[in-house]
């Protein structure tokens, strides 16, 4: 029998988005705006059918685009009001400016976001261009490898968001997660109730005895010193979320950090990948290490802000590691990752370990348990040195040519 | 020896119901105690287009989120699906095929061009147009996978799917007890010869 | 001149949050090149310059009979659009616009 890790918990077999969504009706937000987009659809219409229901007593409000899903958002949280939104790929795009005065304005919306590819050409499937695309935006960025993570990390995402007082966006990979259905455990409403507590922003604009300007304008004189207050925000947020996966152990009984370590501590080659596809590398490492290859795993959990100091701290040892992105930021050099990854190492005086950029994935290509056998194959020999590690970005499973093996999905 | 995963792929047309199928059969299994995963064939679906859909069970946590590429058990849905698709791809030497058909393993086996001992046959639309009432093949191939599988608990399944019926279909007790009966009957009727 | 001294990103208020009243420590009336010169014999405290005025800078009070009275104006502010002399009637004229002298 599976056994509960909360003991008050409940096994239920459930759907990325479905689990999103349960998390939303436990938190109850004041207000949620929100405009449906493939593969988050879901999400909003379950929760949407909890209000409708008489489930929860939030305000949601219908617009008419995702830019005004956003600002509606921003407003409510303005306002003072617990607020939460949800979208993906497109929808994300269409919000972009709004994103940043989310993050301007200091106000910690919550976002359920499904990672999928952006136009064109079009395509609903799972890639992260999305919120990689948004990684300057000032949110803090928490990405889930399962359901079970996607339903812990929302729950912690409130608490996260409003002690750093900063927007947070949590994802799951487009289908793969947002559409599988597994067993998650949840757990009991008041529970989470009590875990989350009640909102008390220090300041907010419908207080009419403590009234003050918002967003007013920045010139030369003030602008920079804004923006550094943000970007010392999003640095002091590390130890916030920290501190909220201590409580939520203590609480729930699962462990959480900035990133995942798996068999890492002895390892001599290491993927580091974000989300799904990490626990398909699981599966790769327990066969390689039954043959005596001593691979191992970071995967990365919160990527915006990036955990840079602790990485380089925990990758010095190996002697070759793959970054793999889900996402191209066709920079003409590296993909986002593996560009934080390498200048983490850097900057730290962590020069030994080789380093190749894999981007694979891209608008929901397959990756299994062979590709990244072959990744660690390869891993081997750039450790062992007979194969010079490649300096420009390898990407996985695409025909480059006329003479490459086609590839069909089955 | 940990007990190997099993993968299960369905074979069906848009609207026949193998992505419900999939996810009612990870519920039940889900009940009985093991860990599962249940996901479609990722794709905008289209009535009567092929489609397919994917169930993973194992006694341990499943981590893997990759496509299934060489599945222990197909399940099809509709046997108009055996000259358009190939159904057996990735079907290794112990993998069985489980087909909605009237013919005999023998025939599907020869069509297949597999070992009659990988094929069992059950006529699931027969038995819906019986116990449902409709040609709707879904739980009555459920029941015939429950079978073939071996090693799970019909009555779990069973119980597991009254649950999820009855808080579907709280008006229309005759559709629940008609499915129920159709897992049953398939459970019985699917045959390898 | 007094010249403000800028908060630092320590002491800023957290999110673009300005405080109410900063107007108040401004003086935009050092702009003004006419000034409004207002009799108050000829006023009748019809408060038309009050309320056209976009600075708010017509000063008022309630009189001894309760009712509001123009009790001049707030030359700090003042930024000498002109606006009030050209919307006091007519007939009254108890606004008028002199050159600044400075």
């Amino acid at each position: 029998m599976i056994k509960l890790v909360y003991p008050k918990g409940k096994l239920v077999a459930k759907t990325g988005n479905e689990v999103m969504a349960e998390a939303m009706r436990q938190i109850e937000p004041d207000v949620v705006a929100a405009y449906p987009i493939t593969p988050a659809t879901e999400i909003m219409q379950i929760f949407s059918q909890f209000i409708a229901d008489g489930i929860v007593k939030t305000e949601y409000i219908a617009v008419e685009s995702e830019h005004s899903a956003m600002s509606a958002t921003i407003a409510a949280s303005a306002a003072g009001a617990r607020a939460m939104t949800g979208t993906s790929s497109q929808g994300l795009c269409l919000m972009w400016e709004m994103l940043y005065i989310a993050s301007g304005l200091r106000l910690p919306i919550v976002m359920a976001e499904v990672n999928r590819a952006i136009s064109a050409p079009i395509n609903i499937h799972g890639d992260q261009s999305d919120t990689m695309g948004a990684r300057d935006s000032g949110w803090i960025q928490i990405y889930s490898e399962n359901s079970q993570e996607a339903y812990d990390n929302m729950i912690q995402a409130v608490r996260i968001a409003e002690k750093a007082k900063l927007p947070t966006l949590v994802t799951t990979d487009g289908f793969i997660i947002s559409h599988c259905m597994e067993v998650v455990e949840l757990y009991p409403d008041a529970d989470v109730k009590a875990f989350i507590g009640k909102y008390k922003p220090e300041r907010y604009l419908l207080d009419i005895k403590k009234p003050y300007t918002l967003g007013s304008i920045d010139l030369q004189d003030y602008y920079f010193e804004h923006r550094l207050q943000l970007a010392e925000a999003m640095k002091a947020a590390k130890n916030i979320i920290l501190n909220v996966a201590q409580d939520f152990k203590k609480t729930f009984g699962r462990e959480y950090e900035l990133y995942e370590k798996y068999m890492l501590n002895d390892a001599e080659i290491a993927i580091v990948v974000i989300g799904s596809t990490a626990g398909t590398t699981k599966v790769v490492i327990k066969e390689l290490r039954d043959k005596g290859i001593k691979a191992g795993l970071l995967k990365i959990r919160i990527f915006r802000p990036f955990p840079s100091e602790q990485i380089a701290k925990d990758l010095a040892h190996i002697k070759a590691i793959a970054v793999m992105d889900k996402a191209d930021s066709c920079s003409g050099a590296f993909a986002p990752l593996y560009s934080d990854v390498v200048a983490s190492l850097y900057a730290a005086g962590v020069t030994t370990p080789k380093i190749v950029n894999y981007v694979y994935g891209l608008g929901g290509r397959e990756i299994n348990i062979s590709h990244i056998v072959n990744i660690y194959k390869s891993l081997n020999k750039i450790a062992s040195g007979q194969q010079k590690p490649s300096t420009t970005i390898e990407y996985i499973n695409v025909r480059k040519t006329k003479h490459s093996l086609f590839y069909k999905c089955e | 020896m940990p007990v190997k995963m099993i993968e299960v792929r369905w074979h069906g047309r848009g609207g026949q119901g193998a992505k419900t199928a999939a996810l009612l059969f990870g519920e039940a299994v889900l009940a009985t105690g093991k860990y599962i995963q249940a996901f479609p064939e990722y794709g905008p679906e289209r009535m009567g287009a092929p489609v397919q859909s994917f169930n993973r069970i194992s006694e341990y946590p499943i981590t893997i989120h990759a496509c299934i590429t060489n599945p222990d058990y197909v399940v099809v849905l509709d046997s108009s699906l055996l000259e358009s698709v190939p159904v057996t791809y990735g079907v290794n030497k112990t993998g069985k095929v489980i087909v909605n058909t009237s013919f005999s393993t023998t025939k599907i086996a020869h069509k297949l061009n597999i070992d009659a001992s990988q094929v069992y046959v059950v006529n699931a639309s027969q038995i819906a147009i019986d116990t449902i009432g409709k040609n709707i093949p879904n739980t009555p191939m459920l029941g015939a996978l429950v079978k073939v599988i071996g090693n799970l608990d019909i009555n779990g399944v069973l119980e597991d799917t009254k649950v999820k019926l009855t808080a579907k279909f709280r008006h229309k007790p005759e559709v629940i007890d008609g499915n129920l009966n159709s897992i049953k009957r398939a459970f019985n009727e699917v045959k390898n010869k | 001149m007094k010249e403000n001294r800028k908060l630092s990103v320590a002491e800023l208020p957290i999110g673009n949050i300005v405080e109410p009243g900063t107007a108040l420590e401004f003086d935009t009336g050092s702009w003004r090149s006419r000034m409004p010169v207002w009799d108050k014999d000829k006023c009748i405290n019809c408060l038309t310059c009050w309320i056209s005025c976009p600075d708010s800078s017509i000063k008022i009070a309630p009189s001894e009979k309760k009712t509001t009275v123009v009790t001049g104006i707030d030359y700090k502010h003042c930024k000498g659009c002109g606006i009030c002399a050209s919307e006091c009637p007519v007939k009254i004229k108890a606004i008028k616009m002199k050159l600044e002298k400075k």
